[in-house]
């Protein structure tokens, strides 16, 4: 093996990925099937001048990372599903207050406690909608821990890019599965670093003055400019507003930054594409079940192609809807009800030829349960 | 420097109602941190969600204002990442032991240099006058409309049970005592705690019959009395103001520096 390689767990890769990206700050509260990140940045972060701290809950772990992010650092938490509820409220903080942060979310059986070891899907629109008022999010996965790396790496480029918190909704499965790792050499992927004002001292600087590319360059909390930060409608100043056009004006661009950029900030690979006329999108663990039925089928004559959605949220359906235009159906492959179903039928042109391949019982769907519920769908009997 | 450099005009007027004690608080506060002559570019305020949160954005140094009862949990992360700041946490008593009283605790346990100033009014002022747990049994309030059967804590035991290293009391009528405290709880090294009874004529002193805020302010000086004092001895019911707990313990965020320096070594 390249001494780069490394034979580790899915949480391990995301460890690397985050390092690898400059986090120098971690908080967090141990949680199954999450733990591993936490136990390993406490080993990492101080061997590099970095910093981890284990803190009396997932909310207060949230919160220190976003006061760690206005000193200037990368930051970052990681938990499960019951600490991510309780997440929710410092999320909406973040994105209200424009803090970039990234959130690690492995997810595992719910609702509440749920099954703590087994794998599920269940948290993608928990990631989309799981805290209050009108927002927009940016939310990644991957299925494989090369692409674990990959992702972790560009959430932390998302979060500095449009100064937002970005969640890595991984799960139990790819999280404590061992495959090996190749970790890139210094320089090969691209860092986002913080943009930064260059506004000098003593002339006004305006911290939620967006730049007409939509970015608002920062400057850290014990540097010259004094601003106030606060989860209230603010103005361009950060101080409190209750004017009508204030709130709209900010609602809007927090809003806007993200959504308007979906095409941009989408990433997802494809399978056997190019004439497909069934389409399987998955993501995550699930992705890897379905491109093994792909290319089974493939062998057999029969025209599958997969897409392996990596940013969920924001959903990018434009690229959904022009990729499935020529499919006869399309079957989302999920663990959970059908989360990301409900985003397809929404995006495609035929929603009733949209059909779920799934599982709830806390099990890794497995080829074989992708293939009866293909075999129903193009009325093969089981 | 005067005074009036420390505030944001821009933010004012500000939103305390006439006679609240809080103005004399932020008062207090900005005289230590001219007394101590600490450059603003070097001071945090983290604060959370009510009343006494608002001083955060009067006041112009990095400010952060926060969620409800979660200011100490974001100053943690403020302190621990940049250590060379110092760090206040402004808080009114619903904030600092009700929803934020895990934080509370915690933060003193760890002992990390943060200031905490607890501004206590014994109820929830900006939403009108529900009891907190600070109010005590008998008190009234709109959510205790048959008067209160809730405990109150002990906001000096509670600290130092949970470890804070500078537990001090002290009340709005006290004004010069304020800015003493707050100048050794800053200069002091590890989780400080400062307890400041701060009237609200608006919605305690009303419900409970208590008179004006001037009444109240009054009140306090007949209700406290300094640490140790005789009076204290003839009558046990008075509250005691001072410095309860002064020690010098590992700080957080030094013992961390010396886990860098051991995990740098291999």
């Amino acid at each position: 093996m390249n001494k780069n390689t490394k034979f580790i767990q899915g949480n391990e890769a995301c460890v690397e990925g985050a390092l690898y990206a400059g986090l120098d700050f971690f908080a967090g509260y141990p949680i199954t099937p999450s733990t591993e990140i936490a136990e390993h940045l406490a080993k990492r972060l101080p061997e590099k001048g970095g910093k981890f701290i284990q803190m009396e809950d997932e909310i207060a772990s949230l919160c220190a990372i976003i006061g760690a992010s206005l000193t200037g650092h990368k930051v970052m938490t990681a938990t499960s599903g019951p600490g991510f509820s309780l997440m929710q409220e410092a999320l909406s903080y973040a994105v209200m207050t424009e803090i970039p942060c990234v959130i690690v979310d492995v997810q595992r059986g719910g609702p509440s406690t749920g099954i703590p070891t087994h794998g599920s899907q269940g948290d993608v629109n928990q990631a989309r909608w799981g805290t209050h008022g009108d927002h927009a999010i940016i939310a990644l996965t991957a299925s494989n821990h090369q692409d674990i790396f990959e992702v972790t790496v560009n959430a932390f480029n998302l979060a500095e890019t449009y100064r937002t918190p970005v969640i890595l909704l991984f799960d139990e499965i790819t999280g404590h599965m061992r495959e090996p790792l190749t970790i890139p050499e210094k320089g090969k992927l691209e860092l986002v670093q913080r943009l930064r004002t260059s506004v000098k001292q003593g002339v006004d600087y305006h911290p939620y003055l967006p730049r007409e590319d939509g970015r608002l360059p920062m400057s850290d909390f014990g540097d010259v400019h004094r601003y106030n930060v606060t989860g209230l409608v603010h103005d361009m100043w950060g101080f409190p507003s209750s004017e009508p056009k204030a709130a709209y004006e900010l609602l809007r661009h927090l809003v806007d930054k993200i959504e308007n950029r979906a095409n941009k900030i989408a990433m997802f690979k494809e399978y056997h594409m190019e004439d497909a006329e069934c389409v399987l999108i998955s993501y995550g663990a699930s992705a890897r079940s379905s491109l093994h039925v792909v290319e089974d089928r493939r062998i057999r004559g029969e025209r599958l192609g997969l897409i392996e959605l990596q940013t969920l949220w924001p959903f990018p359906s434009d690229i959904i809807r022009e990729k499935c235009a020529d499919s006869k159906y399309v079957m989302v492959v999920e663990q959970n009800m059908g989360q990301i179903l409900h985003e397809v039928k929404l995006s495609v042109d035929r929603p009733d030829r949209v059909f779920l391949a799934n599982r709830i019982d806390g099990v890794f769907i497995t080829p074989l349960d992708i293939m009866n519920i293909l075999r129903l769908i193009q009325g093969k009997g089981v | 420097m005067a005074v009036k450099d420390y505030i944001r005009e821009r933010f004012l007027p500000h939103i305390w109602c006439p006679g609240c004690g809080h103005g004399t608080v932020m008062s207090g506060l900005i005289r230590a941190v001219e007394q101590l002559g600490i450059n603003k570019n070097d001071m945090v305020m983290v604060s959370g969600i009510g009343c006494s949160a608002r001083i955060s954005g009067y006041l112009d140094f990095h400010t952060l204002h926060t969620i409800h009862g979660r200011a100490l949990a974001f100053a943690t992360g403020v302190k621990l990442s940049k250590p060379d700041l110092n760090c206040i946490v402004p808080m009114g008593d619903g904030d600092a032991l009700a929803i934020g009283g895990n934080h509370f605790i915690h933060a003193a346990r760890r002992n990390i240099d943060i200031t905490a100033i607890v501004m206590n009014n014994r109820i929830y002022g900006m939403t009108g006058g529900q009891f907190s747990p600070l109010s005590g049994i008998g008190v009234n309030a709109t959510t205790a409309p048959y008067l209160n059967i809730d405990n109150a804590f002990d906001v000096v035991k509670l600290a130092k049970a949970a470890g804070a290293t500078f537990v001090a009391r002290t009340t709005t009528y006290h004004a010069k005592q304020i800015t003493d405290l707050i100048m050794q709880a800053i200069t002091h090294k590890g989780f400080s705690v400062v307890e400041i009874l701060s009237q609200c004529p608006t919605h305690f002193g009303r419900k409970n019959k208590e008179g004006s805020a001037v009444d109240m302010m009054k009140r306090y000086r007949e209700i406290t009395t300094p640490i140790g004092s005789k009076k204290k001895k003839e009558n046990p019911d008075l509250i005691e103001r001072g410095i309860f707990v002064q020690e010098n313990n590992p700080e957080y965020c030094i013992e961390y520096d010396k886990i860098i320096k051991k995990a740098m070594k291999g």
